[in-house]
């Protein structure tokens, strides 16, 4: 373990936790995933940010030797990841998207047992398994078996497990889902550790802010390629920051509502069937909106303020184009 | 790139962490044993339960030409003991491939083959644990091994030969089926009948000749005879019997070898398959 990281931090020339060339895996008839270009340097975070069925999945299969790739090359610290597909599994910790511990053995059992298979000494395995379970306050449920566990404990046992090998490449995929808000906060908290202590972080996630949060630098991805990438503040600078929407009674009155909102919009505005989403600029008060609006006639059902969301990226990125899952790809995705 | 500066693992290195990775695996499996008791009466409760239904129920009635229906019964609970084996990998491998451990077991620096090698080791042991209640309980109803070391030797290493490719077929089955109650269904349906139309429980010399000529080719025949062969049992086979009878042993290691050379590339390749995306 010491010496890969040392290996992956003085030796690789590119300083990559993660690189891809061109990378694209086909399902059938299906591209999952086209032409991905990634570079993640050693010791930062990556938030692949994306719908079901972006292609999120399939990168963190394909990174992590799950899946082969279609076309394209990639590398996990310095590695090959189909020629060196053995070698890079000892570089690496995987949290997938289902929980992926035995429900027939205590937590204990789980981490041991995944610890001695990443080649530990028993003794090792032991010491951090103990020390794991203390850390995500699984210590008083040790002995108990994981069918046991709510989704929020079995997620926290899925994470230690993935960590008890301190692998210097960690891949999440959507790992806060089914935790609620308090164990979300612990979890960043002990990620934030985990990446200052040198290690990479991949993470795949729906939601904007939780990337915004957590992330170095987000990818965007759409249907399998990337729309966006940057650092969180250059992707808020693109599709700016709080929006108003209003909901009309009508479409005929899209075209009203529009210019009326026209003077506090901070981007271009997304027109719906019955509705108008802008980004405003900062300090826009609610109350001058819907003024605005009633000085145009336009009769608003609804008008409110909120933070951006993965669709706002969507709607600033493809011109107004929302993005549908697909869901013919999810099930691909799953089914694989 | 960077590749050239970590040197190869030792083949040899590489043996002995598949070996403990395999080990590691047994472990978690018998493990499993302790959450799932049912596991463990397959092979200890039932197998004694037979034994003693068959030799007091059927003891009266049905008469073997050379010697005591208890001594004759003893080999045909083994090899279905042993067939019913099958069951265990294949539920179990099964259950695993429905939840998302296998992809954790495969995103580990271990190798594909540790995991059904683990499986397999698991199943033996618990083999063995039958073969071993079911001698004792043979024992109890007045079997006895009536041949030279040697040749008792050879019968129980024949039982570990069937038992090794009811458990690869059990694991085929795991990897193909879709769910653990497919496996279940599966071998009950296949393995019972094939149990009841052979010479496990009852000669041959009853059956109409229809079920007869199943009987006669079934590989359940031959290994009840082959074991009984092998520890001095009588066999009430009568001289003209079709050759897999009149050699049973023979043609037991033969259909072991023919099944395991069917059933080992076809669980491999469709592990790969299942495992690859």
């Amino acid at each position: 373990m010491y010496e890969s990281t040392v290996r992956h931090t003085n030796n690789n020339l590119d300083g990559s936790a993660v690189h891809t060339e061109g990378l694209g895996k086909r399902y059938g008839e299906l591209w999952a995933l086209r032409d991905l270009e990634l570079d993640v340097p050693a010791g930062t975070v990556l938030g692949l940010l994306g719908h079901n069925g972006a292609g999120k999945t399939t990168t963190i299969r394909i990174l992590t030797t799950l899946a082969e790739p279609t076309t394209g090359r990639a590398s996990v610290a310095g590695l090959d990841v189909v020629s060196e597909a053995a070698r890079v599994r000892a570089q690496i910790g995987l949290t997938g998207q289902y929980a992926s511990v035995d429900n027939l053995l205590t937590a204990r059992a789980n981490l041991e047992m995944i610890g001695r298979l990443h080649h530990l000494p028993r003794a090792t395995a032991r010491v951090r398994a103990a020390e794991l379970l203390e850390r995500l306050e699984l210590a008083g449920a040790a002995e108990r078996l994981v069918k046991t566990f709510s989704g929020g404990m079995r997620r926290r046992l899925d994470l230690a497990a993935s960590l008890i090998s301190q692998p210097p490449v960690l891949f999440l995929d959507e790992p806060t889902t089914g935790l609620d808000p308090e164990s979300r906060r612990e979890l960043w908290e002990l990620l934030s550790e985990f990446v200052s202590d040198g290690a990479t972080l991949i993470l795949t996630t729906q939601y904007l802010d939780e990337a915004d949060r957590t992330a170095d630098r987000i990818v965007v991805l759409d249907r399998g390629r990337i729309a966006a990438e940057g650092t969180p503040a250059e992707l808020k600078a693109r599709i700016g920051g709080e929006r108003i929407e209003v909901a009309l009674d009508s479409s005929q009155q899209v075209g009203a509502a529009r210019e009326a909102l026209a003077p506090f919009a901070a981007g271009p505005l997304a027109s719906e069937a019955t509705g108008v989403i802008t980004p405003v600029r900062p300090g826009t008060r609610l109350i001058e909106v819907v003024r605005a609006l009633e000085a145009a006639g336009v009769e608003a059902t609804d008008v409110h303020r909120r933070e951006p969301t993965l669709d706002d990226v969507f709607l600033t990125v493809t011109g107004g184009r929302r993005s549908q899952p697909e869901s013919e790809l999810q099930s691909m995705e799953a089914a694989a | 790139m960077t590749t050239t500066f970590a040197p190869h693992p030792m083949p040899l290195r590489q043996l002995r962490w598949q070996l403990q990775d395999s080990l590691v695996l047994a472990r978690r499996n018998l493990a499993h044993v302790r959450q799932i008791p049912e596991k463990l009466i397959d092979v200890t409760v039932q197998p004694l339960m037979f034994v003693l239904l068959f030799a007091f129920v059927f003891g009266g009635v049905i008469h073997i030409p050379e010697g005591s229906y208890h001594a004759y019964l003893l080999a045909g609970i083994a090899v279905q003991t042993l067939a019913f084996g099958m069951m265990g990998p294949g539920t179990s491998i099964s259950t695993d491939l429905g939840e998302g451990i296998v992809d954790r077991f495969r995103s580990l620096p271990m190798g594909r083959c540790a995991y059904l090698l683990g499986h397999l080791l698991a199943e033996l042991t618990a083999s063995v644990l039958a073969i071993t209640v079911i001698s004792l309980s043979g024992l109890l109803i007045g079997w006895r091994i009536n041949t030279d070391p040697l040749h008792a030797a050879a019968g129980f290493g024949l039982l570990v030969l069937i038992s090794l490719t009811m458990i690869w077929i059990g694991t085929m089955l795991g990897v193909l089926a879709r769910t653990p109650d497919a496996v279940q269904g599966a071998v009950f349906v296949v393995v019972f009948p094939l149990t009841f139309v052979a010479c496990a429980f009852v000669p041959l010399a009853g059956l109409p000749s229809g079920l007869r000529a199943v009987a006669d080719y079934n590989p359940i025949s031959a290994f009840a005879a082959a074991v009984r062969t092998l520890f001095g049992n009588p066999t009430a086979i009568t001289h003209g019997a079709p050759w897999p009878l009149e050699h049973p042993v023979l043609a037991s290691v033969l259909w072991c070898a023919a099944l395991l050379l069917a059933a080992v590339p076809a669980t491999l390749w469709a592990f790969r398959r299942r495992t690859t995306d």
